[in-house]
Formats: structure tokens, sequence, C-alpha cells
């Protein structure tokens, strides 16, 4: 390549301009951005193609019946390939959820922030451990439901109360309630 | 390669002579591992684990290669045809434990390699970029080991894919975007376990590139050794082989004894027994840890429990693991003597054998034990001291410490005197 920096010499006023500006730099200019362009635009698709493809998404949502529930039983669904809980929570379990001072925990929620208005007694949340994702027990019949009577997080010991609030352990946050409705008064669609 | 004194390959028949013209590879090996790479005279059996590496990463390729003819990365059928492989498949059994085996004695030998540079101070200049391409090998060795356990797609291999891949959910804001993104969805399935059987299966290559840049960096200065002196003449070296070539010999044999008596008599000890059982993604095992081979890291992502400030106790923790091995990056500025060597190193001794070596050992046990009183307290002590080692200790040992009386010269500390040294004969430096 031609010098860019040495004295005019007729051979290199040729090729740079009497201001030191070469006339080929625009090409090279344009010649790198393009080829820049084109990097990225090959890039894009790269990156894209790892993210949930179009099937994965389509599993997203999911209805379920939860008429059969009764009062004090939960049932495990699936949505999105991880474990749901719907719990229909006893009027015991409701007033014991009320009855915290609700800025004295952890993530401050109360109990009707993370219900559906006119459901108070359905506990609609992800059974995914905010703490390394391992699934709580307590939604079976019989298995350890922790100190406050909600979920109990086997793994590094991580206790959630009526609400599925965190109360005790290594867990940051509540239970995640998913974006859910009702779409009648016994069904409900999740994502 | 770099000594004036090296010998010179030599074609003797027209094949080699062609070949030599045409392309030097025969001059290459000669120069690199042959008669033709003058090493120091004294290196010990810490210098075997270097070539010791090399063979298991081929032997993790070659086993790798015929598992991937049998097995299938589909979370329908993964843990079948692993089962497969071991009872239908001849000699499945054997290529199956010879690779997950493999990984683990890849991950002794590169974890004696590491430690022998620490103790030796092998990461000093000239051989910093040596240093630098070993961590990057480590980090690669451990992406690949951690991609490889999934496959069987096992109740531990899903587990501990998604107790992994949340870590990257403890990123603030897009944490989770990242966490969704690498895993192809929302929780480990078959597009993770696709992705993984893909990666597993490049990345060793990626390692193999790594490795010979390692060791064409190793070329330029050439080996240390455990005086730390470096080569002054001839007489300090002699050549790679007939050597070296048979004392790496020796030590592979003893090598394949242990790794032959594991993988026969005793195939699952390092394994889990909860990974024959089939994925679950709605039941998670009691205990779920990683491979042994991830424990000190493990222990130190799980030491912290509260938050620091306004930074969430499980963004510290991941911080932390990545940052206990980022930290050896910067080993060679931080550590400031000019003696490499730890036995001419008197404090710098009792710091690595009673503060760095207990300190990995505490965190290792705490790795695999379950998260509880007093594994975590005892992690955090440890987790406390082995970031102290590195960024306040070293740094202050090297420049309080009064170092040993080194040897003039390494045929000097072999012999106790260095005669051609002493006559002024054969001193030509090295360059
Ligand atoms: C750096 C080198 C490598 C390491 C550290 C490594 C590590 C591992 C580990 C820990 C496993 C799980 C073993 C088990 O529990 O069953 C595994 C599985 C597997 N690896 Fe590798 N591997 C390496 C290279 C390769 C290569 C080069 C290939 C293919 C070309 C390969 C193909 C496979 C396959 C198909 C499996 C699944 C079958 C099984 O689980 O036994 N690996 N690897
Ligand atoms: S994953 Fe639940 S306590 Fe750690």
């Amino acid at each position: 390549m031609a010098d860019t920096t040495g004295t005019a010499t007729p051979e290199t006023l040729a090729s740079h301009g009497e201001d030191g500006v070469r006339r080929r730099d625009f090409i090279n200019i344009a010649a790198v951005s393009f080829a820049g362009v084109g990097a990225v635009a090959v890039v894009l698709p790269l990156v894209s193609q790892m993210a949930p493809s179009a099937d994965v998404l389509a599993e997203s949502s999911t209805e379920i019946d939860v008429s059969s529930i009764e009062a004090g039983q939960a049932i495990k669904a699936v949505f999105r390939k991880q474990p749901l809980f719907v719990r229909r929570l006893t009027p015991a379990e409701i007033a014991e959820a009320d009855s915290v001072a609700v800025s004295s925990l952890r993530d401050p929620e109360t109990l009707a922030e993370r219900t559906k208005e006119g459901h108070l007694d359905m506990l609609v949340t992800m059974g995914v451990c905010t703490h390394l994702g391992c699934v709580p027990l307590g939604a079976a019949e019989g298995e350890n439901r922790g100190e406050f009577g909600g979920y109990f997080c086997p793994c590094h010991g991580s206790h959630y109360d009526t609400a599925a609030r965190i109360r005790k352990g290594p867990a940051p946050a509540n239970l995640v309630v998913p974006d859910y409705e009702f779409t009648s008064d016994t069904v409900i669609r999740v994502g | 390669m770099s000594f004036p004194w090296a010998s010179q390959y030599e074609p003797k028949n027209g094949l080699t002579k062609f070949l030599d013209e045409k392309l030097p590879l025969p001059r290459l090996v000669y120069g690199a591992i042959g008669a033709g790479y003058p090493v120091p005279r004294n290196l010990s059996y810490m210098w075997n684990f270097g070539v010791l590496a090399g063979f298991c990463l081929v032997l993790q390729i070659v086993t790798g290669v015929v598992l991937a003819m049998h097995y299938a990365p589909n979370a329908l059928v993964a843990f079948g045809t692993t089962e497969h492989i071991m009872r239908d498949v001849n000699w499945g059994w054997m290529m199956r434990y010879a690779h997950a085996n493999g990984a683990s004695f890849f991950f002794i030998v590169v974890y004696l390699h590491i430690f022998r540079g620490f103790f030796y101070s092998s990461y000093k200049a000239p051989r910093e970029m040596i240093w630098l391409l070993g961590v990057v090998i480590f980090l690669l060795m451990m992406a690949t080991a951690f991609m490889g356990y999934v496959l069987p797609w096992g109740q531990m291999s899903f587990w501990g894919a998604k107790v992994i891949t949340g870590l990257f959910g403890a990123i603030p804001v897009v944490g989770e975007p990242i966490q969704v993104w690498l895993l192809g969805g929302f929780a480990p399935d078959n597009a993770a376990l696709n992705r993984f059987f893909s990666l597993h299966f490049l990345l060793p290559f990626v390692i193999a590139g790594v490795v010979i840049l390692h060791i064409w960096a190793l070329h330029i200065p050439g080996s240390s050794n455990p005086t730390g002196v470096e080569i002054k003449t001839e007489a300090d070296t002699v050549p790679f082989h007939p050597y070296y070539t048979a004392k790496d010999g020796f030590g592979l044999g003893v090598f394949l004894l242990l790794y032959c008596a594991m993988l026969f008599f005793l195939p699952n000890y390092l394994g889990h027994p909860d990974n024959y059982i089939e994925a679950n993604p709605l039941s998670t095992p009691a205990h779920i840890v990683p491979e042994w081979y991830f424990w000190p890291f493990y222990a130190i992502l799980r030491a912290f429990t509260v938050d620091f400030f306004f930074i969430p106790a499980k963004l510290m923790g991941v911080l932390a693991m990545f940052a206990a091995i980022l930290v050896w990056f910067f080993l060679p500025w931080l550590d400031k003597s000019p003696v490499r060597s730890g036995h001419y190193r008197p404090m710098f001794r009792k710091f690595f054998w009673f503060g760095l070596i207990p300190t990995m050992a505490v965190l290792f046990y705490c790795g695999g034990a379950p998260a509880e009183e007093p594994f975590v307290m005892l992690s955090q002590l440890a987790t406390a001291y082995y970031f102290l080692h590195f960024l306040v200790i070293l740094p202050l040992v090297s420049s309080i410490e009064k170092p040993e009386p080194l040897p003039y010269s390494i045929t000097e500390a072999v012999l106790g005197s260095d005669k051609k040294a002493v006559l002024g004969e054969n001193t030509t430096p090295a360059v």
C-alpha cells in the first residue's frame, strides 16, 4: 500500500490529494462498511435461530379446568414444560396469608395482588423455586409444606407460605405468578 | 527450537527429502517433540501432565466420535440411546465408561497441570501467553464437560442444565431473555439438548486448536523447570527425544493403570445414580450436585447467601464463581516476585501449602456437600481466603519476601557444580 504519511513526491501526489486524503479512501470506507452491514445481516439469523422456535412458543399457553380442585387441594399442571401449581386455599390459609405484615416480607406482595379479583382462593403459581429452579414440595398430598404451610423446596431449604411467598431460605423472590386469566368461572388460560 | 545448539533435522532418504521440500511436517515434529527440541535436564514428574492432557483430549475425541455413532440427541430418545449403548452396542458399555471416566481423568490431569503452574509460577514472564491460553483451554473444557453431561438426559443431566443455565437468570434485566435464548425454550428440552450435542461435538476441536497455540507459545521460551532458573548453556538441556519421550511414556503407563482400574472396576464411582433415571421436568432429585470437577466453583457459587449492598446474593454467587477463574488471567501481573520456583520462596511456599491447598480442599468438599451448616459457613471462609490469596497475599508476599539463594544454573542444581560455567566454556547465552 502507498505510504500515507511521507512527503509529497510526484508519485504519492497521484494517490494522495494535496490534503493527504487519498481518492481510494472513499472506496475503502465504502467497501468495509458494506462488508460490515453484510456481516451483521449474517449474524442476526445466526443469533436468532437459538431463540425458542415457533412450535415451542405454540406450546406456551395452557388451559386448565380448576373446578375439580377442592379447598385445601392443589394440582400440578405443565406450562411451557415447567410445573405449574394450582391450589384452592382454605379460609384458614387465606386468613393466615392476610395476617402477615406485608412490609416484613422479603418480596412484599399481598395475597390479593397474587390472585385474580373474585378468586382470592385460587392461587396459581409456577412450581419453580426462585432460587435455582428446583420443584418445591407441597402440591401433592402428604408432601412436606414447610414451616409456613405453603411449599417447601428441599434443594437448599426455601420455605414458602400459604400465598407461596418466600419466608425463609435462600430464594430471593416469591413463586412466580404467571400471566393467566379466567376464561370462564372454572377454566383458566395460562400464558 | 530457539536454542543455537538444537540439533537440526536432516532428511535421510528420498521420501523424507521429498516431504521436507513440499511440506516439512517431519521437520516440525522433530523440532517440536523430537531430538531437535532441547529441554531442561531436570524436569520432574510434575512436567508430565501436559502430555497426559493431550492424551486425554485424543482419548475423549476417539471415544466421543464412537459414542456419537450410536447416540441420538433428541429428548424423546436420548436416554434410551444411552442405555442402548450400554446394553446392546458391542463394547458400547466400555466406550461410554471410557468417555465418562476419561472426562474425570482429563480434569485430574489438568488440575495437577494448573497447580504445577501455581507452585512453580510457570505463568511468569516470558511464559504469560502460555498461561493465558491454558486458562482459555480450561474454560472451554468446563463448557464441554458441562454440555456432555447433559447428553445422557438423566435426572442429573436435566437438573444440572436447569440450575447452571438458571445462573444466567441472576443477571439483572437481560438475564432471563439470555437464559431462554441459550435453552431455546423456557426450560431444558429438545432444543437445548440438540444444541448442546452440536457444541459438545465442536468444542473439543476448538480446544485442540487452542492447544496448538499453547504449545507454539511454549516453544518460544521453552519449558521452565523445578529451579525456575532459565537455561544458560547446552549442559542445562537434553533433547526431548529420547529423554522426555521416555519419561512421558512411563508417566502415560502409570496414568493408564489408574485409569483402567477405575474404568473396569469402579466405572460409576464418580457418577451419580440419579443419572440412570430419565429426565423428569416435574420432579427434582433430592440432592443436586454437579460432577466432582466443578465442586470448588459450585461451593463459591453457593457461598453467597445474603444480599451485598444492592447486589442480590444470587448474582453475587454467579459473579464470584466466574471471577474465581478469571482471576487466573491476571496472575502473571499479580505475583511480582522475580523468583519463579516455590522451592526458593519460603513465604510463598507456606501460603501455598497451608493456605491455597487447604482452601481448595475445603471448597472441593463443600461443593459436593448439601447446602447446610457447617458447609455454607466453611465455603464462605474458604471463598474469602481464595480471593484474598490471589488478590492480596500474592502481591504482598512478592514484595516483602526474601527469596533463598538460587543456583547459578540448572546444571549446578543437578550436579552440585557447573564446571563449564566456572571454566567459562560453552557459555553462549541462550537466545
Ligand atoms: C474435551 C473433551 C471432552 C470432554 C471433557 C467430554 C465430556 C463428556 C461427559 C462428561 C459426558 C457425559 C458422560 C456420561 O455421564 O455418560 C459426555 C458424553 C458424550 N460425549 Fe463427550 N467429552 C469430550 C469430547 C467429546 C467428543 C469429541 C465427542 C464427539 C465427537 C463427544 C461425544 C459425546 C457423546 C455422544 C456423549 C453422550 C453419550 C454418553 O453420555 O456417554 N465428546 N462427554
Ligand atoms: S432451588 Fe429451591 S432452595 Fe435452592
